[in-house]
């Protein structure tokens, strides 16, 4: 029996972080479509959703930092750990691929993300709850964003419903790992500071299903799950991401622009 | 040393008129203040305290912002300025006033609605939200992209006057 009446502080550091890899990763994602957008419209689209993005991570970066016991910042936490030290989601750092495959990877994301932050602005830790409330509001542009380009892709001609059916095809085995608690997961939840990850996925189910008809998309066959990446678990490319991300304040550590 | 009033009522309005000069960077038409962002101001010891909250999580002007107060307040005889960032409650564009609005139209970006007219369901707000052209006040407008220039607008273009715009959008 827990005694206890709030999570212990390595506990809520290790939540905190999970939450902002997911958020740093995806952005990392988006803005390498900089310059590289089908249009101009979309490249702005895409790097502003980043741009949100790294301002969650920011915030709660920065929280994680005020929990961590070593003396760390937010860029130590985003610049100087290696890939299995990482804990998003194995969905958000799938390859860009095309747009079709962006797409498909940004909106089965938007529609857990609005989800899972609708219950944590009722986590009995304020600062998380104060970050979910900040971020929903963005996260809702987000799924308005890529539900419309599903729909558009999905029920437009015959090539683009083809790749964007393949798109939604191949991330598909990556979402099973969004609805699966892990020990932490339980702990938060049981103190009523985590999220229920697997009661998201009845109303993530029915929402991404009817979405998915109104794109004339079928809905993929669930089959086995790709899980590990809360555990650090992660493909290469991971590592070829944060490469990138991290070259410049590693190869000049503690430089100041 | 000038030996500053504490929160009394004439020193607090003396520097949310200084304030008053601190303009958002990406919107320079509205200050702070007529943008929701300035959350508060209270003098402790001799040091101007100041809260602000930003409009979007990664809105890149919060530390310009954040920067102006601290100088513009230095210039006015206030050495010690903290500068607080607060997240809750969060921003919301119901926060600026009818002024606000109307001067962001006149710098030619269509003003948000009332969030409480917003219907989440709908990913196309042209079915629930009619946006008019802040160039000739026509309704007869389209939306031509989730994201505008920056975060916080879309991008939208109006079938009679044919320029296209930014449109605020209400969070
Ligand atoms: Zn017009």
């Amino acid at each position: 029996m827990n005694t206890s009446p709030a999570p212990s502080k390595s506990d809520l550091f290790k939540y905190t972080l999970r939450q902002a890899d997911n958020s740093m990763v995806l952005c990392q994602r988006l803005c390498q479509w900089a310059a590289r957008g089908p249009d101009l419209e979309e490249d702005i689209s895409l790097t502003n959703i980043g741009l949100d993005l790294i301002g969650q991570a920011r915030s709660l970066y920065q929280y994680s930092a005020s929990l961590c016991d070593q003396q760390v910042n937010e860029d130590d936490l985003a610049f100087m750990r290696d890939s299995h030290e990482w804990s998003n989601l194995l969905l958000v750092e799938q390859p860009n691929g095309d747009f079709a495959d962006t797409i498909a990877r940004q909106y089965l994301y938007d529609a857990w993300h609005l989800l899972f932050l609708e219950q944590l602005t009722e986590s009995n830790d304020t600062t998380l709850a104060a970050i979910a409330a900040k971020s929903i509001k963005e996260v809702k542009y987000h799924n308005r964003h890529s539900s419309m380009w599903i729909k558009r892709l999905g029920d437009g001609t015959e090539v683009s419903h083809q790749r964007m059916q393949d798109a939604i095809a191949a991330v598909w085995p990556f979402t099973a790992e969004m609805f699966i608690p892990d020990e932490l997961d339980q702990r938060m939840l049981e103190f009523g500071t985590g999220v229920d990850l697997k009661a998201l996925k009845h109303t993530w189910d029915s929402q991404v299903s009817s979405l998915l008809v109104d794109a004339t998309l079928s809905k993929p066959v669930a089959g086995e799950a790709i899980v590990g990446g809360r555990q650090g678990q992660h493909a290469e490319y991971l590592g070829d991401l944060l490469e990138e991300m991290q070259s410049l304040p590693r190869s000049m550590p503690n430089h100041q622009w | 040393m000038r030996l500053i009033n504490q929160n009394t009522e004439s020193e607090l309005s003396r520097v949310r008129s200084i304030l008053d000069t601190v303009t958002d960077p990406e919107i320079p038409a509205l200050t702070i203040n007529e943008m929701g962002i300035l959350r508060g101001i209270e003098i402790k010891d001799n040091t101007v305290i100041v809260t602000i909250t930003p409009t979007y999580s990664g809105c890149p002007a919060i530390d310009h912002i954040t920067d102006d107060i601290t100088k513009v307040l230095a210039e006015h005889d206030y050495p010690s300025t903290r500068v607080a960032l607060v997240l809750s409650p969060a921003w919301t564009t119901d926060w600026m006033s009818d002024e606000a609005k109307e001067k962001l139209r006149k710098y030619g970006i269509a003003p948000p609605c009332k969030t409480s007219l917003l219907d989440d369901s709908q990913e196309d707000p042209n079915i629930t939200v009619i946006v008019a052209c802040p160039n000739c006040c026509s309704f007869n407008t389209k939306l031509v992209s989730h994201f505008g220039s920056t975060a916080c607008k879309s991008f939208w273009q109006c079938a009679d006057c044919l320029e296209p715009f930014d449109y605020f959008k209400p969070i």
